[in-house]
């Protein structure tokens, strides 16, 4: 469970292009379950996918993770809850990188190297031993049917195989949370609807998550479980789905 | 073992990222490569020169004393020995011969000699150069074309081993009757005076009394002689100078490559890298492999072939520069002296800039929070 | 066979140059030993024919005697004349001509 408690995130804070991108936001994403944040663009759904994933940190509230998500981490925990906005960036980025998995709107994969190499290279700084990681990054792309094309560059491949390399990548360090930042607006509908069957799947492997998009496909898709509506930065309403 | 793996890792990654521009790398690590294989060739020849001269010339006279006339060398008159044996603290003195021979056929300077221990007259030992340069051989007649245009005949009874040709190549040992009769010298000079000190540390002093004494002479002294192959290569000679202003003007354009600043499309890898779980200090490990892949790799080649040219092939590609004019040249293969400090200067001077200038412009890139990327 | 890891290549480059730079190191201390003998051999010989110089720059007198020369002989052919011989620009003049004050 992801428990967010007045969230504000303000850019260029006391220039002349001070930019509010969220302005108290309070909301809790629940375990194993989709939840949709539904909105136009401009109203903070992308800033606030990375305040949640710890990508970066909030000007101001508070973030607390709870259960799953702080297992097995190097640091001590009151109970099983840690509050990630006063965590050293060291521990933040632990979190981040046993926690999340994220998947991009541009897919952001490293030109020049291959398939593989993409997907293992979050791995890497970890200092995982070469042979499980690559089995595991091969299993990973071989479930999303990309077997054929470990050691293709990604230029070559098309969208929607590099969008499989993506959600592969994100995978790679078995997250608990997968956060995709509107993951079909390069995708056309049929390999939109693919994706949402790849999103059933985690769901089904017991993994969260999250996605922010402004495409009917997604947030009006049967598989979803909540929808959660920005505006400006704040919360707009919302509603369950199941 | 996973501080190993990591960096491993890491490595993998850096590799791949400098093979996707192959042909600029390789031609980066090529040119690295030969500017400090040029470098370590000048630092292991000049080390290993003056170190052998230091060795082989300590033997010299201890001091010599040459007469200057209207500021060049003139005959030394033999009453000079007299009036410096007379001075307090000299052992020995006596006269030298030597002179210079041209050779108009070979085209060659040859130094003719006479040993103290005397020669006989009509008979020479010579230099390997010299059997070279006028392709003769133990047995064979020389013939020196003497001041009054008569010739004086010479037959090479021996020649002077080959391990001696640094110092010997060009020598001619002749009797004295034979070297006055080639260069019309009487018996009233020498060439220059050569003397021995009971007190090594009364040099300076006995220098100052053969000047008091005779005050148009020069004395040398054997520290002077032993110093003038001090300055071999040194950095004001004309051409190190060069090499120097070259490899030092390769090496910044090298780092200007790398300094100046970071490309977008870098930044945006970055910022991936960064998105993705990468830490701060992963990406700065990241650059510092990236750097030292390449200068590290070209440090130790060049060191390498450097040795291999200097001490296996007698520095080949120097020898048109060292030879210059000269028709007869020694053949010598020199004694590896290493001096291992100097390896380390160029090795400080060539890899750290290199990589320092690959890490500290990524510095603020490295630094940019994780979610820029998604902005 | 799959292919090498890229960093293992690096590693057994690295590691093949630095046994080759043992090796050479192990050369040197050898080859400086051996020398001995040249060595000694050359030095008698100039202890023997009062030698003052290493046969290195045949090209003119004063190259061929560097420890003995002076400043004018360069200059014989013209005052102004500059250096012609390459081997001026590899050696300085020697030091006891470098100092000021008593200068020959």
């Amino acid at each position: 469970m992801i428990e967010l408690s007045d969230i504000r995130k303000v850019f260029n804070c006391g220039k002349p292009n001070e930019f509010t991108a969220v302005d108290g936001v309070t909301l809790s994403v629940d375990s194993r379950k989709i939840t949709v944040l539904k909105g136009p663009s401009g109203s903070g759904k992308t800033t606030l996918l990375g305040l949640i994933g710890c990508m970066a940190r909030p000007t101001s509230g508070r973030i607390h993770l709870t259960g799953r998500l702080t297992q097995g981490v190097t640091f001590s925990v009151e109970g099983t809850t840690a509050e990630v906005t006063s965590l050293p960036e060291r521990f933040l980025t632990e979190i981040r990188r046993r926690a999340f998995g994220f998947i991009f709107q541009q897919f952001n994969l490293i030109k020049g190297i291959t398939v593989l190499e993409n997907v293992m290279l979050p791995a890497y700084p970890i200092g995982e031993g070469f042979k499980p990681l690559r089995e595991r990054a091969s299993r990973i792309l071989s479930d999303l049917n990309l077997s054929g094309k470990l050691f293709a560059k990604v230029e070559w491949l098309s969208g929607g195989e590099a969008q499989r390399v993506g959600i592969a990548r994100a995978l790679i360090n078995d997250p608990t949370v997968i956060i995709a930042d509107e993951p079909t607006a390069h995708l056309d509908t049929k390999l939109s609807g693919e994706f949402m069957g790849i999103v059933e799947r985690l769901k089904g492997d017991g993994k969260t998550v999250i996605i922010a998009s402004h495409d009917p496909i997604v947030f009006d898709s049967p598989i979803i479980d909540r929808v959660v509506e920005m505006r400006d930065g704040r919360l707009s309403g919302g509603y369950q789905r199941r | 073992m996973q501080w190993l793996e990591k960096q491993r890792n890491i490595i993998d990654f850096t590799l791949s990222s400098l093979l996707r521009r192959k042909t600029k790398n390789i031609a980066l690590m090529i040119v690295y490569t030969l500017v400090v294989f040029v470098l370590a060739s000048v630092m292991f020849f000049a080390e290993a020169i003056k170190k052998e001269a230091s060795i082989i010339l300590r033997g010299s006279p201890e001091i010599i004393v040459q007469r200057l006339v209207a500021g060049r060398q003139e005959l030394a008159p033999v009453g000079y020995i007299e009036g410096i044996k007379k001075i307090r603290g000299v052992q020995s003195v006596s006269g030298r011969l030597w002179g210079y021979y041209f050779e108009p056929v070979a085209g060659a300077n040859f130094t003719l000699m006479v040993p103290e221990d005397g020669s006989e007259k009509g008979q020479i030992e010579v230099g390997k150069g010299i059997l070279r340069s006028m392709r003769a051989s133990e047995g064979d007649i020389l013939s020196l074309k003497s001041y009054t245009g008569d010739w004086v005949v010479l037959k090479i009874k021996g020649a002077l081993s080959s391990e001696s040709e640094l110092v010997s190549s060009d020598l001619i040992l002749t009797s004295e009757e034979d070297f006055r009769n080639v260069f019309g010298i009487s018996k009233e000079y020498f060439t220059d005076i050569t003397l021995h000190v009971r007190n090594s540390r009364e040099l300076a002093t006995i220098a100052q009394k053969i000047k008091d004494l005779y005050p148009d002479t020069r004395p040398i002294v054997r520290d002077d002689i032993l110093r003038t192959y001090d300055s071999i290569f040194n950095w004001r000679s004309g051409l190190l100078l060069v090499i120097m202003a070259g490899a030092g003007l390769a090496f910044i354009i090298f780092a200007w490559d790398k300094a100046s600043g970071l490309s977008a499309e870098e930044k945006k890898e970055i910022g991936i890298l960064k998105a993705i779980g990468w830490e701060t200090s992963d990406v700065i490990l990241m650059k510092f492999w990236e750097g030292t892949a390449i200068s590290l790799s070209s440090f130790l080649a060049g060191i390498i072939l450097a040795y291999f040219h200097v001490f296996f092939t007698s520095s080949t590609l120097f020898e048109p520069v060292l030879k210059g004019w000269s028709v007869l040249y020694p053949k010598f293969r020199l004694t590896p002296f290493i001096d291992e400090a100097q390896v380390m200067t160029l090795f400080f001077l060539t890899v750290l800039p290199y990589t320092v200038a690959t890490i500290v412009p990524s510095w603020r890139a490295a630094s940019v929070d994780p979610d820029s990327v998604m902005r | 066979m799959e292919p090498m890891r890229k960093s293992s290549i690096y590693f057994i480059y690295l590691a093949v140059n630095l046994a080759l730079l043992f090796l050479l190191s192990i050369h040197a201390l050898v080859a400086v030993k051996d020398a001995v003998y040249g060595l000694d051999l050359k030095a008698e010989m100039v202890k023997k024919l009062e030698l003052t110089d290493l046969c290195l720059f045949t090209e003119a007198r004063y190259t061929r005697h560097l420890s003995q020369t002076d400043f004018n002989t360069p200059f014989q052919d013209h005052p102004m004349s500059f250096e012609h011989f390459p081997s001026g620009s590899i050696v300085e003049p020697p030091a006891r001509l470098r100092m000021k004050g008593d200068r020959l």
